[in-house]
């Protein structure tokens, strides 16, 4: 039995979730950063510029991240979180095909400090369920951006 | 006009730190006075020994499986059943003032609403109770928050770092710049988590607390009836009581407690007799848990360390005994003293030094397993004062405030009202106290299940990341009070604990599905 102590590890937290819609429409949403914070409960307000997406959370907090990989083959998009408490970060949304009108998507955060990974954790877990929602009853403020831009604009 | 019901917390304190439960280093007045006119409980258990899945037992009446918070950083559901919904609804005006953590702490996104709550400047929000009603948040339509620390989202924080926001950096840093539990010492020891604090006294969380208390006190109608929850932080870590208090207890002349053999060899041979994550923790190999400093070891700890950090925790039991007692001399101040309920204890005890650790974790010995609990009822209600021996759970708080407020405690309660004495403890069937361990964190998995019973504990292991699910402890707490013998694999009480193991696996809830997710390390 191998045993080591929280110190010594990186945290990695890792949530997952079966959404009842293809792969493609998962990723319309996914795939565009600058609407996180109609699907990620906890952030308040996001926007984007070139590589860089800053994110202000419901506490306040402004958060800069380093947009690394947005791959519509692979449907995988990695981000890595670049102020704040963060030491290291890398984040990696997934969606993976599993039927025709059923997809998973996988959200996992690797971060030193390790607790940050736990509270990442949770939020994800969040994220992940507001997405399904909004895509599930096609109904919800990032359904709106992809579905009705110009109306969600305005 | 009915009984008016004091419910008063502390955290992480130790039974024998009451000198009504035999404790010598504090002096604690006000709560023993209250002992000899109430209810004295030698063995109150928690259901859990880290705060949320406690608190969130006072606050339901249900074991940790039932509510679902098995962990720290796992939230209560905003609308889980709340005592205090039941006495809102009967009337009851009802207030929590002091640590609350139903919710994560360590929050950076502002995902739960009591975090948000001083930066909204409102007394309560509306929620969804467990029926479906909209009331106040949990029941309460009074909330203002404290933690260990000045700093963060909390009611006692924005008032520090508004009114005195020069006195922030005498308070011990909670967490590192890791976030992790700080391992730094300081003191005249260097021992973890103390510091000198030259905070005024009236600024220090403790006089915040009774402060609050007293303010919303002030603020009722004579003939209100009341369910004021006054949940003092301390003596929980950091001990960075105000340094003007210090005088009170020298740490040079603090006694080494009996649970902690000054040998080191005897500390091994005890810990190695224990299932493995003991002397894993001791010798700094393993962190099961977020709950202690993750970069100190225990064995580390010296025998002045020791004397510091008891006696700094000892300082903060006076601290509380004389808040507390300026709160009951405001309520008899308005009248309300001889209907008055007082119902005081904790969340969890302190290992303290016991077997040469501190802080807590998955350890279900006395050291965090047995409780001051002391109920001081109306003197209207004249009941006799009285020690209760009986085992008595702190599932058992809600149907109790219930019956204070002449409200039928409802079926999602999992304990019974108190008994006033052992003689109704018999005959209404008080035999067993369950408690509940479960943890996950960064890939350590812990799981302990445990029955008080017949002046018994005995702790059954599932399997886990550190143990296969054959460990086990069984100690007789009558001829092994300090639980450094234990015989789990002796033949001779095999059948004593198939028996308590049977006894516990029938009486545990089933766990709620699916389980509640783990939002932050706290």
């Amino acid at each position: 039995m191998s045993i080591d102590t929280i110190a010594a590890v990186r945290g990695s937290e890792r949530r997952e979730r079966i959404i009842e819609v293809s792969a493609d429409r998962a990723w319309q949403v996914v795939g565009r950063p600058e609407l996180l914070h109609h699907w990620f409960p906890g952030i308040v307000e996001c926007a984007v510029d070139g590589h860089t997406r800053t994110i202000t959370t419901g506490m306040g907090l402004t958060m800069a991240e380093d947009i690394l990989t947005n791959d519509p083959l692979q449907r995988r998009f990695q981000y890595r979180i670049a102020t704040g408490f963060f030491k290291e970060h890398l984040a990696s949304i997934d969606v993976i095909e599993l039927g025709p009108e059923r997809c998973l998507v996988t959200y996992a955060s690797d971060a030193d400090p390790a607790p940050m990974a736990i509270v990442l954790g949770g939020a994800m877990s969040g994220a992940l369920a507001e997405l399904a929602r909004q895509l599930e009853t096609s109904a919800g403020p990032a359904i709106d951006a992809v579905d009705n831009p110009m109306e969600a604009a305005s | 006009m009915g009984r008016k019901i004091l419910f008063v917390t502390t955290d992480q304190q130790r039974y024998d730190t009451l000198g009504c439960n035999g404790g010598a280093l504090s002096r604690t007045p006000v709560v023993d006075r209250l002992a000899a006119e109430g209810i004295r409980y030698e063995r109150a258990v928690p259901q859990s020994v880290v705060c949320m899945p406690s608190r969130s037992t006072m606050l339901t009446g249900q074991h940790p499986s039932t509510h679902g918070v098995w962990m720290n950083g796992v939230a209560l559901p905003v609308d889980a059943p709340s005592v205090a919904a039941e006495l809102h609804r009967a009337g009851y005006r009802t207030a929590l003032v002091g640590k609350p953590h139903f919710e994560p702490f360590l929050d950076p996104f502002g995902r739960f609403t009591e975090n948000g709550l001083a930066r909204q400047e409102v007394p309560t929000v509306d929620s969804r109770w467990h029926d479906g009603t909209v009331g106040p948040h949990r029941g309460f339509d009074h909330l203002e928050f404290a933690t260990h620390s000045p700093m963060g989202a909390l009611h006692y924080a924005r008032w520090m770092m508004q009114e005195h926001p020069e006195a922030l950096g005498g308070f011990y840093a909670v967490l590192d710049a890791e976030l992790e539990v700080n391992a730094e010492g300081g003191g005249a020891t260097g021992a973890p988590q103390v510091k000198d604090n030259p905070v005024q006294r009236e600024w220090y969380h403790t006089d915040w607390v009774a402060d609050r208390t007293i303010a919303w006190l002030d603020g009722l109608d004579a003939d209100d009836d009341w369910f004021a929850w006054m949940s003092f932080p301390d003596p929980h870590h950091p001990w960075d009581p105000p340094a003007s208090e210090l005088g009170r207890v020298d740490w040079r002349d603090v006694p080494l407690p009996a649970g902690y053999p000054d040998d080191a060899a005897e500390r091994e041979r005890i810990l190695d007799a224990k299932p493995r994550h003991w002397r894993l923790w001791y010798d700094g190999t393993l962190v099961s848990n977020y709950e202690a400093p993750t970069h100190w070891v225990p064995a580390s700890l010296t025998a002045d360390q020791l004397r510091e950090v008891n006696a700094r925790n000892a300082i903060e039991v006076e601290l509380i005994d004389e808040a507390l007692g300026r709160v009951l001399a405001a309520v008899a101040a308005r009248g309300w003293a001889d209907d008055l309920d007082v119902v005081f204890t904790t969340d969890h005890g302190e290992l303290g030094g016991d077997f040469g650790l501190m802080f807590k974790g998955p350890y279900h010995v006395d050291g965090l397993m047995r409780l001051p609990l002391i109920w001081r009822p109306a003197p209207s209600a004249a009941v006799a004062p009285t020690t209760v021996t009986t085992p008595v759970g702190l599932v058992d708080l809600a149907p109790t405030f219930c019956q204070i407020a002449g409200v039928a405690a409802t079926p999602w309660m999992e304990g019974r009202a108190l008994p006033v004495d052992d003689a109704d403890a018999s005959a209404r069937g008080f035999e067993r106290v369950l408690t509940e361990w479960d943890s996950e964190l960064l890939g350590v998995g812990v799981h302990l299940r445990t029955i008080t019973r017949d002046d018994w504990v005995c702790t059954l292991y599932r399997p886990g990341t550190v143990h296969d699910g054959t460990e086990g402890e069984l100690y007789s707490l009558l001829d092994d009070p300090l639980q450094q013998v234990n015989r789990w694999d002796d033949p001779g009480v095999r059948s004593l604990r198939d028996d308590l193991v049977d006894d516990l696996l029938a009486h545990l809830p089933a766990a709620r599905t699916p389980r509640l997710p783990v939002e932050a390390p706290v």
